[in-house]
Parts: C-alpha cells; sequence; structure tokens
C-alpha cells in the first residue's frame, strides 16, 4: 500500500514547529526556566553562606510584613505615577505632532529616526549625562541664579526624587511615542474630515476621535513605561544617590548579601504586581491586532 | 493640504524642545570630555584639550575598558545574528496558526515585559544550581537574547502583516520550490527591515545592563564596566568614555541606516516594484 501524503495542513503546521522550534528553546531555557527557579528557590532557606532547597514560608513573610517593602512600594508607584503622565503627555504630542503635522513621509521618517536614535545608545551613559546639567554648579543652576530666580543653587536638582524621574522620562519618553505614533498612522484621514464637516471643534476632534482611536497606542506605550519603572534597578540608585529606594533595588541588595531566597521571594512578589497592572492594562488593548 | 494652524507652531516648538531634552545632556558631556586636565564635572571648561581620551587609552586604575569594549561587541555581534535568524524563523512560522502559536505569542510578550532583573537573578540562579560558571557569552548571551528576540519577532510579525503573499504565489506558479521562493522572492523583499531587527539585536544587547549583571560572571561587559565606574571615577575620564561609546552607537546606527538606504535604492533602480507594499 502506498504510503498517505501527509494533508497540507498537518504538514505546514509541522513546519512552523521546526521554525519556531529555536526560539522555544531559547525562551524555555533563558525565560521560563529561570522564573520556575526563582518561584521554587522563593520557598528554599539559606544561612550566611549558602542556600538549600526547602519549604517555607519564611522569605514571604519577612517581605510582606516589613513596613519597608510598603513604603518602597508606595514609592515605586508614586514614580511610575509621575512618570507615565509625563511619558503620556509627552509621547501623545511628538507623535500627533509627527503624524498629523509633519506633510510629506520622508520628512516623518526622518523626524521619528531623530526620535529614536537616543534608544540604541547607552542608558546608563544618558543617566551620567545629567550630572553636568543638574548639578550643584551646573547648567541649570547658574541659569537659574543669573536669571536672578534663586539666589542660591538649588541642591534638589541633582540626586533626588526629582532627578529620577527627570531620567525616567528621558529615558523611557520614547516607548510612548513609537506606539502612539504607530496607531496614528493608521489613522484614515477621511474620519477626520468626516468630524470636521459634521462641526466639529479642533478639541472635539481630539477628544471624540483621535484619542478613542489612539488608546491601543497609549496602552501599549504604558505596559512598557510602568514595567520598565517597577523594574527599574540603576536609575533610582543613580539618580537619587543612593538616597530612595525603589522595589529592584530590595531586591538588587539582597543579590549582594548573597541571599538568593529572599531576593526570590521578593522578585515573585515583584513579578506578581507587574502582572497584575499589565492585566489590568490589557483589558483595554488587543496586542495581535495592533501589530 | 491645510493651512499651518497656530497648534503647528505649539507642536513644532514642543517637539523642538523635546529633541533638545534628548541631545542636550549627551551633546554636554560631549563639551565637557575636551576639559582641560585640570578641569572639573562641570562647567566652566578649564581650557580645551584632548587630556582625558588619551587618559582612556593608558593603563586604568580600575577595570579592563578595552577588554570589555571587546567583548560587548563580540556578544552584540552575536545576539544580532541569532536575533536575525531566529526572528525571521519565527514571523514565518507564525503566518499561519499551529498550535501552540498562542502560548508562545504571549510567551514573547511577557519575555517583553518580565522585569530584567528577574531573568538575570533566574539564570543565575539556575547556573548557581547546576553548577556551572556564568559568563557573558553562555548565560549572558542567553539572558541578552530573552530581551532582544522580542523586538526582531515583533517587527517581523508587523512585516509579514503587510507582506503581499501574491509574490509567493507568482514564484510558485513559476515552478520555484518553497525553499526558492524564499530565498530569492520574500528575503529580498524583507531585507531592509532585516537590517532594522539587526540593529535592534546590535544596539540593545551592547547597552543592556540588567539582564547581563547577574549572568557576565567575573569579565564585565562594557555597560557593567561604566557602571562599576560611575561609583569610582570623578573624573571627565568618565564622560570622555561616555562620548566615545556614544559615537560609536551613532556610527553604527549610521551603518545600518545606510544599508537600508542602499538597499531600497537598488531595489526601486531594479525596477521592481518588491517592497512597495509595505509602507
Amino acid at each position: 500500500m502506498k504510503k498517505k501524503a501527509l494533508d497540507p495542513e498537518k504538514r505546514a503546521e509541522r513546519v512552523s514547529w521546526a521554525l519556531v522550534t529555536p526560539l522555544t528553546l531559547v525562551l524555555g531555557f533563558f525565560l521560563l526556566l529561570p522564573i520556575a527557579t526563582i518561584v521554587s528557590v522563593s520557598f528554599w532557606s539559606y544561612n550566611e553562606w549558602s542556600f538549600y532547597p526547602d519549604f517555607n514560608l519564611d522569605n514571604y513573610m519577612f517581605h510582606l510584613t516589613s513596613a519597608v517593602t510598603w513604603a518602597t512600594y508606595l514609592k515605586t508607584l508614586k514614580f511610575v505615577v509621575i512618570t507615565w503622565i509625563f511619558c503620556a503627555a509627552i509621547g501623545f504630542s511628538v507623535a500627533y505632532f509627527l503624524a498629523f503635522h509633519v506633510q510629506s513621509l520622508p520628512a516623518q521618517i526622518a523626524l521619528f529616526l531623530v526620535c529614536t536614535i537616543p534608544f540604541w545608545t547607552s542608558n546608563i551613559i544618558r543617566m551620567i549625562s545629567w550630572i553636568p546639567f543638574l548639578g550643584r554648579n551646573g547648567i541649570a543652576n547658574s541659569m537659574l541664579q543669573s536669571l536672578g530666580i534663586t539666589d542660591e543653587p538649588l541642591d534638589w536638582l541633582l540626586y533626588s526624587d526629582f532627578a529620577v524621574v527627570l531620567a525616567f522620562v528621558h529615558l523611557y519618553a520614547l516607548f510612548m511615542v513609537v506606539p502612539i505614533f504607530n496607531t496614528m498612522m493608521r489613522i484614515d484621514k477621511s474620519l477626520i474630515e468626516a468630524a470636521r464637516d459634521a462641526g466639529a471643534s479642533g478639541l472635539q476632534i481630539l477628544t471624540n476621535v483621535i484619542i478613542p482611536l489612539t488608546k491601543p497606542g497609549i496602552m501599549i506605550g504604558s505596559i512598557f513605561v510602568v514595567t520598565l519603572v517597577m523594574g527599574d534597578v540603576i536609575t533610582v540608585r543613580h539618580m537619587s544617590g543612593g538616597q530612595s529606594a525603589s522595589v529592584g533595588r530590595i531586591i538588587s541588595n539582597e543579590i549582594s548579601l548573597l541571599q538568593y531566597p529572599a531576593a526570590a521571594a521578593s522578585s515573585v512578589v515583584l513579578l506578581c504586581t507587574v502582572l497584575l497592572m499589565i492585566g489590568i492594562m490589557m483589558r483595554f488593548v488587543n496586542i495581535r491586532k495592533e501589530l | 493640504m491645510e493651512p499651518r494652524s497656530r497648534s503647528f507652531y505649539a507642536l513644532a516648538a514642543f517637539f523642538g524642545l523635546f529633541v533638545l531634552f534628548l541631545y542636550g545632556p549627551v551633546i554636554t558631556i560631549g563639551i565637557l570630555s575636551f576639559q582641560g586636565p585640570r578641569g572639573g564635572l562641570t562647567f566652566p571648561m578649564n581650557g580645551v584639550s584632548l587630556h582625558w581620551f588619551f587618559d582612556l587609552f593608558e593603563e586604568q586604575a580600575v577595570g579592563d575598558i578595552w577588554g570589555s569594549f571587546r567583548r560587548s561587541f563580540g556578544l552584540g555581534l552575536m545576539v544580532m545574528v541569532v536575533t536575525v535568524v531566529f526572528s525571521v524563523m519565527g514571523g514565518m512560522a507564525f503566518r499561519q496558526k499551529f498550535r501552540g502559536s498562542t502560548f508562545l505569542f504571549y510567551m514573547i510578550i511577557a519575555s517583553l515585559i518580565i522585569p530584567s532583573i528577574l531573568v538575570s537573578l533566574g539564570v543565575g540562579l539556575i547556573f548557581n544550581i547546576l553548577d556551572l560558571d556564568v559568563h557573558w557569552a553562555t548565560s549572558g548571551f542567553g539572558a541578552q537574547l530573552t530581551w532582544t528576540l522580542p523586538f526582531g519577532l515583533l517587527i517581523m510579525f508587523a512585516v509579514f502583516n503587510r507582506f503581499d503573499r501574491s509574490y509567493e504565489e507568482a514564484a510558485r506558479d513559476l515552478g520555484a520550490s518553497p525553499w526558492q521562493t524564499v530565498r530569492y522572492v520574500v528575503l529580498p523583499i524583507i531585507a531592509p527591515m532585516l537590517i532594522g531587527v539587526a540593529l535592534f539585536g546590535f544596539t540593545l544587547s551592547y547597552d543592556e545592563f540588567a539582564r547581563t549583571l547577574l549572568t557576565a560572571g567575573s569579565y564585565n561587559t562594557l555597560p557593567l564596566e561604566i557602571f562599576g565606574m560611575t561609583t569610582n571615577v570623578t573624573s571627565p575620564v568618565l564622560y570622555a568614555l561616555g562620548t566615545l561609546t556614544t559615537l560609536f552607537s551613532f556610527l553604527i546606527i549610521g551603518c545600518f541606516l545606510s544599508i537600508v538606504i542602499l538597499l531600497r535604492r537598488s531595489q526601486a533602480s531594479k525596477g521592481s516594484d518588491a517592497g512597495k507594499g509595505m509602507v
């Protein structure tokens, strides 16, 4: 008997599986397995020099009942909210300008690239580069003094919460610009004309047509900004001069003390918080449709 | 075309300020890296010199800048190649639904949104438990791929969503095998986008910090080295290094963008309409 040819649909599926195998292996070993390891290690015990398998909830008990944890989460959430507000406002305005006011495609691409190039350079250098600007003898202070706005240099510009938020906005505003620009470019211009013909004012067009249609882009950008700020390790430490706490710093401190199970428990709590926040935001957007 | 309204000028001014906000600080350290030998971390300039750049090339008291640069460069190239190849394969696979595709898609998204420090910690723990040594080319390499692959894949998904399938059908009708269709039709059309994926792969790896923090082992990559310097070094040598790496990044970006422009030009000059459906 002749062997039956594989039906084309099954064949296509096998090809797809073969094509995604390498990718799945990488994500399996360097994403799923690490997360699973963190979850299991979070129940382990540790002493000064090692950590060993166990099942106890002490790490969680300690983490969740510590007043420091709660204060730090509150502080981190504060950073998230303020950064998000600025990023959303800047991202929307910049994307709006690029999408609706710049008329030619080459000009749009060129200006868009101008916005994205910093994204491809080092974050640490971009943080360091605020020092000459915000320092006690920095540009901002000398300008304020020569304009007569202040008599003596302001101390809170660098190494403060202000500097942390400034750096976050500087680093992550782009993550808002790109998805919002992407959704705005796909808005059918005739919808805006129709709204204008129907007598809508500029503000009405903005609030009733453009903002609802760009909501998916705003949401994707928000997911990026929220997760990046929540999981931050170095920006807060560097820009606050070590004075401000953040959830990422709790984890990295525990790691540097080699308290891996404690760091793992803190990580699991952070992961759950981030996933919860994203879960809420995902209700407003279908990511697969937006590509 | 509409007349330029007041909102145009307001938003144009805002855009200008945003660009200044993005580039101003980097330009500042660019200028300050030419400080005279006795200059400090802030203005005024105390003379103009290349002192701090020369300093970089001399034996360093702390760390090994050039070694870490070589490692970061090599790692960037490794990550770039793997990201491009795996993203194209994944992008092709996702053009049709297959069992497990939804799960894999969410895994890709998860890879993008999971805080980097968790990947770093998790990979570090696995190597620790298995009694393996972490090294930038093994654990660091894998940890970085969890950051670059999602970007590459999302770009490829967007590319293939806009891809006109009639080119492939035409190739098939002319008797091309599946491999020939991919090699001579699909890949040339998506080539400019692949350069984009490569750019993401290289630069994201070259600048990655958190995911390499616990996975690089005893040999630092450049971002780790620079971060170490921020706590020890308080002279403009830090700015000189920042200026050089930023210029290097600009050079890389410039190269990639030129390749894209050349590819597009050659596509246009061959009189083919390939890729027109992609804009």
